[in-house]
């Protein structure tokens, strides 16, 4: 059955080293100005680092289709929560919104 | 002839396989857990209760003359935040999804029975830390915890109450997973997804939002108190960060925490119709399906608490046309379970009484729904009587109505007992009538202007919050009468028998109460749900006294 396949230490030592080395960047990069990157890259990490986790620790890639289709699905849930949340954020400018009573 | 010989044997069940006190609080039975449930969901509806009434007490009169403003900021507050979080959103399937999911899949148990104990546990930590909250001077946030008001400026137990819902969460979560893997995975052969009873499609759409949603509402909380106590600035301008980012989270829960609520009673009503009906329910695949697109379009809707809050005309008008949207699954379930009752066998037993009730109240409350969504109607009316009255349409007309309903259709299964249809009857209607004399007046005065969540309100207010205090009594009584008359029909109840009502589901074909592994042979189902058509010889329900 698939979801007893066993990962070997080596694999999770490997990942557990890269994962060390991407804090490690995501440190160093806070003290370089990239101007707006900065925050690109971070999350460009931290994307990274998370996918590495669900698929190797969080063991999704070895699952039946059924677990990363549902894992999917509860990072599409995040994606409705931030992005309806900032559509509110990006449009208060719009029609004197956010400013009372038109002033 | 020995002693033993002439007594005839019993048949252990659920409740008579173990004794003692230890073998209930570390229980693994589903049916057992269900029963535990019904204890707490119970007590912490009694303290909702009680507060309720002190709130109908003090409107009794204009003037605020019974208790401090202060106080009957404590009153609203722990009347919502015990009866939201630790009555509405776990008793269905607290109480009834766990008792009946199991046996009406055909398996025996839930999939992961120590899972199940253990948010029991966590939902009677939660409720206690709260109850203890109240105890030691309460909260006065109102139950939706409103920064800047919870994180800068309250004095009371905002920390305490936010960490007892928090721990209560997971007992939401642990409690959705445990079904959706069941009914994934430990269904009896033969019962495919379209031969599932559609109350459990209702709560495999419940746990869906459970799972979903509960975790944004713990990470709210958690933000809220690092707020409190550490001042991170999240919800705080003066930091960079914005109180209405409150509101976006905690709807994002709270919102489909509606839906939390009505769905498993949505479940118990379409058992009920088709029951006694005795009629397939029209449209299956239709009522199926509307318990999902409800969980995901549910999701979608938040924002119309925020109307008013400074959230921008875009996202407002978004989220206005995204809420008409949930009136169509809602719809398409009203109008099949009506078109179910045409041309069936109809009787009126007290679970129908009460399955009945639910459409005229969920109708009157899902429309008022569609009015409050609408933007320029909800300016007019945001924060007065009207919404009060709404949501308490949708939640007590709706949730408890089906919550009731349920415990006297499955009460004979539950106990093995039958009680007194006359004063079930009788309690129905009090419910019925005590509910709408206390709601109704509700939205005549929200339309007039009366703001919710006030002390004192103009003399020309009156005569409808008297008329809404008297009906909070006739409807306290209609929910005290039940406890009479079940806990009479634990010694003095007829025996029910397997099948008191002639209806259709494995859980009517094993014993009342059901053994521990609830059949005695493993089930093979080789038949839709509700084939009540196959029962040609019998098309009308048996009288009660027939069984």
């Amino acid at each position: 059955m698939s979801s007893l396949h066993v990962v070997s230490v080596k694999t999770y030592v490997a990942i557990f080293l890269a994962l060390m080395v991407l804090t490690a960047i995501t440190v160093a990069v806070a003290f370089v100005d990239l101007g707006p990157l900065n925050n690109i890259v971070m999350l460009g990490i931290a994307i990274a680092k998370a996918t590495l986790v669900v698929l190797i620790f969080m063991h999704v890639r070895y699952s039946t289709r059924l677990i990363p289709l549902i894992a999917a699905g509860s990072f599409f849930w995040l994606l409705i929560l931030f992005g309806i949340t900032i559509s509110d954020y990006l449009t208060r400018g719009w029609l004197g919104a956010g400013t009372p009573w038109g002033h | 002839m020995s002693a033993e010989a002439t007594v005839p044997e019993v048949k252990p069940n659920y409740l008579t396989a173990d004794h003692g006190l230890k073998s209930w609080l570390l229980t693994l039975d589903h049916k057992r857990i269900g029963l535990l449930y019904l204890l707490g969901v119970s007590f912490f509806f009694l303290l909702g209760g009680i507060f309720a009434m002190l709130i109908r007490l003090e409107l009794l009169t204009p003037a605020g003359d019974m208790v401090q403003p202060d106080t009957y900021n404590r009153l609203f507050t722990m009347h919502g935040v015990m009866m939201i979080f630790f009555f509405l959103i776990p008793a269905i399937p607290g109480i009834l999804g766990n008792f009946l999911i199991p046996i009406q899949i055909g398996a025996k148990d839930l999939a992961f029975p120590k899972l199940n104990l253990l948010s029991w546990y966590l939902f009677m930590a939660g409720g206690l830390a709260t109850f203890g909250a109240i105890v030691t001077g309460g909260l006065d946030t109102g139950w939706t915890f409103y920064t800047p008001y919870s994180s800068t400026f309250s004095t009371t137990a905002v920390i305490p109450v936010g960490l007892g819902i928090f721990v209560n969460g997971f007992s939401g979560i642990l409690t959705g997973l445990n079904f959706m893997v069941t009914i994934h995975r430990m269904r009896a052969p033969g019962m495919t997804w379209f031969r599932l009873p559609l109350f459990v499609w209702s709560h495999y759409a419940t746990s869906l939002i459970q799972v979903l949603g509960t975790p944004v509402l713990a990470i709210t909380l958690v933000l809220l108190v690092l707020e409190r106590a550490f001042h991170i600035g999240v919800f705080d301008p003066t930091r960079g960060g914005d109180p209405v980012l409150f509101q976006h989270l905690f709807w994002f829960y709270s919102h489909p925490a509606v839906y939390i609520m009505i769905l498993p009673s949505m479940a118990v009503i379409s058992e009920l119709i088709a029951a006694f009906s005795r009629k397939r329910i029209f449209g299956y695949h239709f009522v199926a399906f509307s318990s999902i697109a409800i969980a995901v379009l549910g999701f979608l809707v938040w924002g119309h608490h925020l109307f008013v809050s400074s959230q921008s005309v875009y996202a407002g008008t978004v989220f206005s046309l995204l809420t008409m949207l949930v009136a169509i699954p809602s719809a398409v379930k009203v109008f099949n379970w009506s078109f179910t009752l045409y041309q069936g066998a109809v009787s009126l037993h007290t679970p129908m009484l009460y399955a009945l009730g639910f459409i005229g109240l969920f109708m009157i409350g899902g429309l008022t729904g569609v009015f409050l969504g609408t933007l320029g109607f909800d300016v007019h009316v945001h924060d007065t009587y009207f919404v009060v009255a709404h949501f308490h349409y949708v939640m007590v007309g709706g949730t408890i109505m089906g919550y009731l309903g349920g415990l006297h259709f499955w009460w004979p299964k539950i106990t093995g007992r039958m009680y007194s249809e006359f004063w079930s009857r009788m309690s129905a209607l009090l419910v019925f009538v005590g509910f709408n004399l206390t709601f109704f007046p509700q939205f005549l005065l929200g339309y007039m202007g009366m703001p919710r969540r006030y002390h004192a309100y103009p003399e020309e207010w009156q005569v409808l919050n008297v008329l809404s205090t008297a009906g909070a009594s006739v409807l306290a009584l209609g929910f005290l009468l039940p406890v009479a008359y079940f806990f009479w029909s634990l010694k003095f109840g007829a025996v029910a028998g397997r099948n008191p009502w002639g209806a259709r589901g494995l859980e009517w074909e094993t014993d009342s109460p059901p053994p521990t592994l609830n059949f005695d042979q493993a089930p093979v189902v080789d038949h839709e749900a509700y084939n009540y058509a196959d029962d040609a010889a019998t098309p009308g329900m048996k009288p009660l006294s027939a069984h």
